[in-house]
């Protein structure tokens, strides 16, 4: 006899094992279940009430919080319980602002979904009125705030406090007074927010959404005494096809090439170029402080959130930070200063650089005072695909096209940054070979991989030369926290740290189309990557081609005085807690 | 009103998170010992508890206090007057008692404590005292069974102390 479990949804008998929440069970049945605040990788909080279902002899019940039990008889979509949602959008609408044409959201807005599938065509209570509205908070470089549009679902508050363990919104008042804000109803620029986007990303609504910067590149693109440079993100290739209906994961690399000479950039790099850069002056930083046992573990520094985070709350530690630019930052300065001595027409004066970030926080990164006037503009994959989409361009069909090179061939190495366990997995692979003069014989540090909860702190140990080398990675502040927490009570016996701010690293990022409501969405992205990887002729990033003619011809070797004036930069305390 | 804010003394905070040793589940009485001193909690009290509190923010340290009515964020007077107004002591007229104390200190647009920090006002649910509907109390005295004369009289005399 096994242990089988079934119960009845809508009359059809189910089977369940180890489901928490009978909103699992219909899904794994094919029955989605209506839903705005359950988010898979978040605590369930039971607060919107759209997911109930009439279970017999029970009555009306949430179901992403009500265990499943054997036998019970499930209706997810009788006539009563569709009277009650519909009930609950019309309540949650009639404090909404419901100017949908007019919002960023509209199209990928959860509220606005529901609302058209339960049919919704009048509002039985009075319009919030213009003076009721709460101003809009756009203080920030990454993030905009409009608590009009907010339903109280509590996502981008756990997602403040359970990934990230910051906490930066908070409810507060009480009753129809309630709202999410941070301290005091500060703007978000004033408070300790890393930028790091994932509030965006678990909002069902328009009421946290990317500061876009959509038009500040069609003026660059339109003028012509411009030359534009544009570089694409490694997670962008793999999250991008999903606004187009393609299987998330999928790589569009050669399509995003395409689309973007369509749009009217002259140049195209691949950050994936400098992602391989980052790793030569990483490993070799890394390789140093080995030698000398100064500074250890190494922090990565690519995640722009995650070096605010340190900036603002562990000013003491900041020696420990790679001194290496992320990528976003190393390519922008060799776009403008090494970029003019290939590619005629372009100096210095007239090259404005664009990035296509998976990130929120990478618009904060672009303007920090240590690399300002680098890269000019920040663009999601969010808004990037918003842009191919205003310009008409056919995605799906488009030709394959390839980057310009020098500086847009890649390896494996570089390609694998987009998920978490891929910086210290490449810097590993290069960090042998300084120290061996071989490459490792496996490249794949099969431990290091994963981008589950299970998996947000890992850790792998490497022999080089007689010497193990322990690595950890993790992804989320909260899991950084832990790691710092070991760092200073010298309990840690890792010599690296690899810190990614989203949870699964860059294909999860904030400037990411949504991915919190399927975990499987994460999984086929970081695939994605790794499937290049393996299938990429060159997989280290020692040995691009374009990697080794730009130290030969320009910087001599990694971590030289030209390498530093580049390609490093520097942290300060930037804390605001009360000093006693 | 910005004149009775007081500046934050944080070593006196330190004291008090430190006797309930930093721990999140003491986080309404430390809140209380902390109004108790300044007579409302000041913003700057707010974040430094949110801060040093692991687990909390000063978010949601903002977020219990504007949830529970008995947390102020502008300071109290040095007598606060909580008129009962449970169902007791509304149906036996604890509406006019509060109406005499308003209009006797002046307080209007919404504000509940008088300009010279003397006084301020409040409602409160049912205090438990139902048998001497219409309750008043001022700091921890109870006034039981108040009139809208009695209470001026009562509000005289304090007046009248503090000449």
């Amino acid at each position: 006899m096994t242990d089988k479990k079934t119960l009845f949804i809508n009359d059809t008998e189910v089977e369940f094992t180890d489901e928490k929440t009978v909103l699992e069970v219909a899904k794994k049945a094919g029955i989605e279940i209506p839903t705005f605040c359950y988010r898979p990788d978040l605590t369930q909080f039971g607060a919107c009430r759209m997911c109930v279902v009439e279970v017999e002899g029970r009555g009306i019940q949430a179901s992403c919080t009500m265990p499943p039990r054997a036998g019970i008889k499930i209706y997810t979509n009788n006539n009563k319980v569709r009277k009650i949602r519909k009930a609950i959008l019309e309540l949650l609408l009639a404090h909404h602002d419901r100017e949908c044409t007019t919002c960023s959201k509209s199209g990928s807005c959860e509220l606005q979904k529901y609302s058209m599938e339960y049919g919704i065509t009048d509002i039985p209570y009075v319009k919030m009125k213009q003076e009721e509205f709460s101003p809009i908070d756009a203080s920030s470089p990454s993030i905009v705030r409009d608590m009009n549009k907010c339903i109280l679902c509590g996502a981008c508050v756990r997602a403040c406090s359970e990934f990230q363990g910051i906490g930066v919104l908070g409810f507060s008042e009480r009753g129809s007074l309630t709202k999410v804000q941070p301290m005091a109803g500060k703007p978000l620029k004033d408070v300790n927010c890393v930028n790091c986007g994932q509030c965006v990303s678990v909002c069902p609504t328009g009421a946290l959404t990317i500061k876009s910067d959509i038009d500040n590149v069609y003026d660059l693109l339109n003028d012509k005494e411009v030359k534009t440079i544009v570089q694409i993100a490694p997670s962008v290739r793999v999250a991008l096809g999903e606004m187009f209906n393609l299987p998330s994961g999928e790589n569009t690399i050669k399509k995003i090439y395409s689309a973007c000479r369509k749009l009217g950039f002259d140049l195209i790099f691949d950050t994936n170029f400098s992602a391989d850069l980052t790793i030569m002056e990483e490993a070799s930083e890394f390789v140093e402080r080995l030698t000398k046992g100064e500074n250890l573990p190494i922090f990565t520094s690519c995640c722009p959130a995650w070096v605010r985070y340190m900036e603002l709350n562990h000013p003491d530690m900041l020696n420990h930070l790679s001194s290496a630019k992320s990528p976003q930052g190393m390519l922008s300065p060799i776009a403008k200063e090494i970029a003019p001595k290939f590619y005629e027409g372009f100096n210095k004066e007239n090259i404005k650089v664009i990035s296509i970030m998976p990130c929120t926080a990478k618009k904060y990164e672009a303007k920090r005072d240590e690399l300002k006037g680098e890269t000019d503009y920040v663009l999601t994959t969010y808004e990037f695909a918003k842009m191919i989409k205003q310009q008409g361009i056919d995605f799906n069909n488009i030709d394959e096209q390839e980057a310009d090179s020098p500086f847009g061939q890649y390896s494996g190495g570089g390609t694998i940054f987009g998920a978490s366990g891929g910086v210290a997995e490449a810097a590993l692979r290069t960090a042998y070979n300084i120290v061996t003069g071989k490459n490792l014989e496996n490249l794949d540090v099969m431990p290091l991989r994963g981008v589950d909860k299970a998996s947000r702190s890992k850790e792998a140990a490497v022999d080089i030369n007689g010497q193990t080398v322990k690595i950890r990675v993790v992804s989320t502040l909260a899991e950084a926290e832990r790691a710092i927490k070991e760092v200073k009570e010298g309990k840690a016996d890792f010599q690296m740290l690899e810190v990614m701010a989203c949870p699964g690293g860059c294909i999860n990022g904030g400037g990411q189309p949504s991915a919190c409501k399927d975990l499987k969405t994460k999984e086929n992205r970081a695939q994605g990557l790794y499937k290049e990887d393996r299938e990429l002729k060159i997989r280290n990033c020692h040995e691009n081609p374009d990697i080794i003619r730009l130290y030969s011809e320009f910087l001599e070797k990694p971590g030289s005085h030209k390498a530093h004036e580049l390609l490093h930069t520097t942290y300060s305390n930037k804390s605001q807690k009360i000093k006693v | 009103m910005t004149e009775l804010k007081t500046s934050v003394d944080f070593k006196k905070i330190d004291e008090i998170l430190k006797e309930y040793n930093y721990n999140k589940t003491n986080l309404i009485t430390i809140l209380q010992k902390v109004q108790a001193i300044y007579r409302y909690l000041p913003e700057e009290a707010i974040s430094y508890i949110g801060e040093n509190i692991e687990g909390l923010s000063p978010a949601t340290v903002y977020g219990v206090v504007t949830f529970y009515a008995q947390f102020s964020l502008e300071p109290k007077g040095k007598y606060e007057i909580k008129v009962c107004d449970g169902t007791a002591c509304h149906v036996r007229g604890s509406m006019p008692v509060l109406e005499a104390v308003r209009k006797k200190l002046s307080l209007q647009n919404g504000k509940m404590t008088t300009p010279n920090g003397l006084f301020s006002l409040e409602t409160v649910s049912c205090l438990g005292a139902c048998s001497l509907a219409p309750a008043v109390v001022i700091n921890e005295k109870v006034y039981p069974k108040m009139t809208p004369d009695a209470v001026l009289i009562i509000i005289d005399t304090l007046l009248k102390e503090n000449e």
